[in-house]
């Protein structure tokens, strides 16, 4: 297969992953509600309770809306990378999985193809909710919204391949609640996304530790400083390591040889 | 046409014989304990037009899961496509295979078009070429006029239609179907079966043809009887009826075969 086959086939998933999602207005909007429900309400509510938070990226007082928009950027990504992810074994999906893996290309492409149409999607998203958030005042530098954009693909790269992770090993997250319950929910409030990291050292030594070992604070951090021009070298290789360990048990979850869909379709 | 091979199935072609099209030797597979396939072999020659024939729960799909490569079957077995190993060589193998799997592939939200525009591409081919690809086998398979319709919008059997065209959209030359006609009208299944019958016969198409229906078996066919994961008996349409004890049809012998093979199986 020559490199143009190849580009080729990257082409043509990301074209319909663009497509379906423009296709399912449902979907559409609901990942663009869920961000700005939070921006306009939880983080109307909590604006006076948690009070300010100076430090960097920021060079002044910022309102509670500032803070927590690079998060709600990284919650689109977590929602996106589980849901495009997972989705993939449902059982409504698993035809259109057995279709792409009787491509002649390498699965590892295959899989590598999928994650980034469902990244740039996300991404796509991200930059929809970036344009809203201006009307609650959340206006970062010009430059911010160019140099987000390679956090936003790394830290979705991410995302994405913990989905696929964990779709390929774990049966029992077969249904999106026990996703929410047990990975999204857990990886979004035990991070940076919601309060500065100061604030829960303050509150609890332990639970600090586990944020700060939490990759989805690495990819909000990597995404906060981006978005005022700046770059994080600690997110970065926190992020860059964590796709590299979650990638590589994916393409290792879904080598025929292993077995994992053997077990999944015998039931 | 190509003449059916000497049985039993594992015996070597002759060298002068043409290349099969799918070669299957050695197959054993369990889910975990819970065996599936029990020393399977079969072959398919181009042209010819084979019928995988098993009542639900025989191994069909896990068949065609292992022929397709959804996961890999153990060390011991061989599944070639035409000469090419799918364990070594699974790029050159799965180029020349087209698949319609037993339940819809098919995203109900984008367009046939998209659909097999979509497939094209996973297969890397130009886009041009997929274009005009596309719309000659959406022709031939009278959905022409259906190709900026969704999906969603199809009937079964035209969804059907649109799947076999998929399949043959990057020009294989084994074709798999798995249970194509379930769900279908008489006249949608007619139609299927003519339609895939006169590829083999026009084009030299091999195609394996999995399904518990004895009468979708032609008189020109030839006939893989599985049954609890083996294969019970395999030959043209006389050969069965003889193997069977000189029977009829393909349904007594199918019920004779499978009965007495009932009676010895553990």
């Amino acid at each position: 297969m020559s490199p143009a086959a190849w580009l080729r086939c990257l082409e043509g998933i990301v074209r319909r992953e663009a497509l379906r999602f423009l296709h399912q207005r449902g979907r559409f909007f609901s990942a663009l509600v869920r961000p700005l429900v939070w921006l306009a309400i939880f983080a109307a509510g909590f604006r006076f309770v948690l009070g300010v938070s100076i430090g960097p990226p920021y060079e002044t007082y910022v309102l509670y809306e500032v803070y927590i928009v690079p998060g709600l950027a990284g919650m689109v990504l977590l929602f996106q990378g589980m849901q495009s992810s997972l989705s993939m074994v449902y059982d409504r999906e698993m035809g259109s999985m057995r279709v792409l893996l009787t491509s002649p290309l390498p699965r590892w492409w295959l899989l590598f193809s999928r994650l980034l149409a469902a990244v740039l999607v996300g991404t796509a998203q991200v930059y929809v909710f970036l344009l809203i958030a201006r009307f609650w005042e959340v206006e970062p530098p010009a430059i911010g919204y160019l140099a987000v954009l390679p956090a936003l693909l790394l830290a979705g790269m991410m995302l994405g391949a913990l989905g696929l992770l964990l779709s390929s090993w774990i049966r029992q997250l077969e249904n999106f609640a026990g996703v929410m319950n047990f990975v999204i929910f857990p990886m979004f409030f035990a991070s940076s996304a919601l309060y500065p990291l100061w604030r829960v050292r303050e509150a609890s030594l332990p639970l600090y530790w586990v944020c700060q070992a939490n990759p989805f604070t690495h990819a909000v951090e990597l995404i906060r400083f981006a978005l005022y021009g700046q770059f994080e070298p600690v997110s970065f290789c926190a992020v860059a390591f964590a796709l590299l360990v979650f990638g590589a048990f994916a393409v290792l979850g879904y080598d025929p040889q292993r077995g994992m869909l053997a077990r999944r379709a015998g039931g | 046409m190509t003449a059916a091979p000497s049985r039993p199935v594992p015996a070597m072609p002759p060298a002068a014989a043409a290349m099969p099209a799918l070669e299957v030797e050695r197959l054993s597979f369990a889910y975990g304990k819970r065996p599936a396939l029990r020393d399977v072999a079969l072959r398919v020659m181009p042209g010819e037009f084979a019928v995988l024939l098993g009542p639900n729960g025989a191994g069909k799909s896990t068949l065609f899961a292992l022929i397709t490569r959804l996961f890999d079957a153990p060390a011991g077995a061989a599944i070639q496509i035409f000469g090419a190993a799918l364990r070594r060589e699974p790029g050159r193998a799965l180029a020349r295979l087209g698949v319609v799997f037993q339940q819809p592939t098919l995203d109900p939200d984008l367009s046939v078009r998209e659909c097999l525009l979509y497939h094209g591409a996973l297969h890397g081919l130009p886009r041009a070429e997929v274009e005009a690809q596309a719309a000659r086998e959406l022709a031939r398979i009278g959905l022409a006029d259906r190709a900026r319709e969704r999906v969603r919008n199809l009937s079964g059997g035209q969804r059907r239609r649109a799947e076999i065209a998929r399949a043959l959209l990057t020009r294989p030359a084994l074709l798999l179907l798995d249970e194509p006609t379930v769900g279908l009208d008489a006249a949608s299944r007619g139609f299927l079966l003519d339609h895939v019958r006169g590829l083999c016969r026009e084009e030299g198409l091999a195609v394996l043809w999995a399904t518990h229906l004895i009468d979708e078996v032609g008189e020109e066919a030839r006939v893989v009887v599985l049954q609890n994961g083996a294969v019970r008996a395999e030959g043209t349409v006389p050969e069965l009826l003889a193997q069977a004890g000189d029977t009829a049809t393909v349904a007594e012998a199918f019920a004779r075969l499978t009965a007495a093979e009932q009676g010895r199986a553990p």
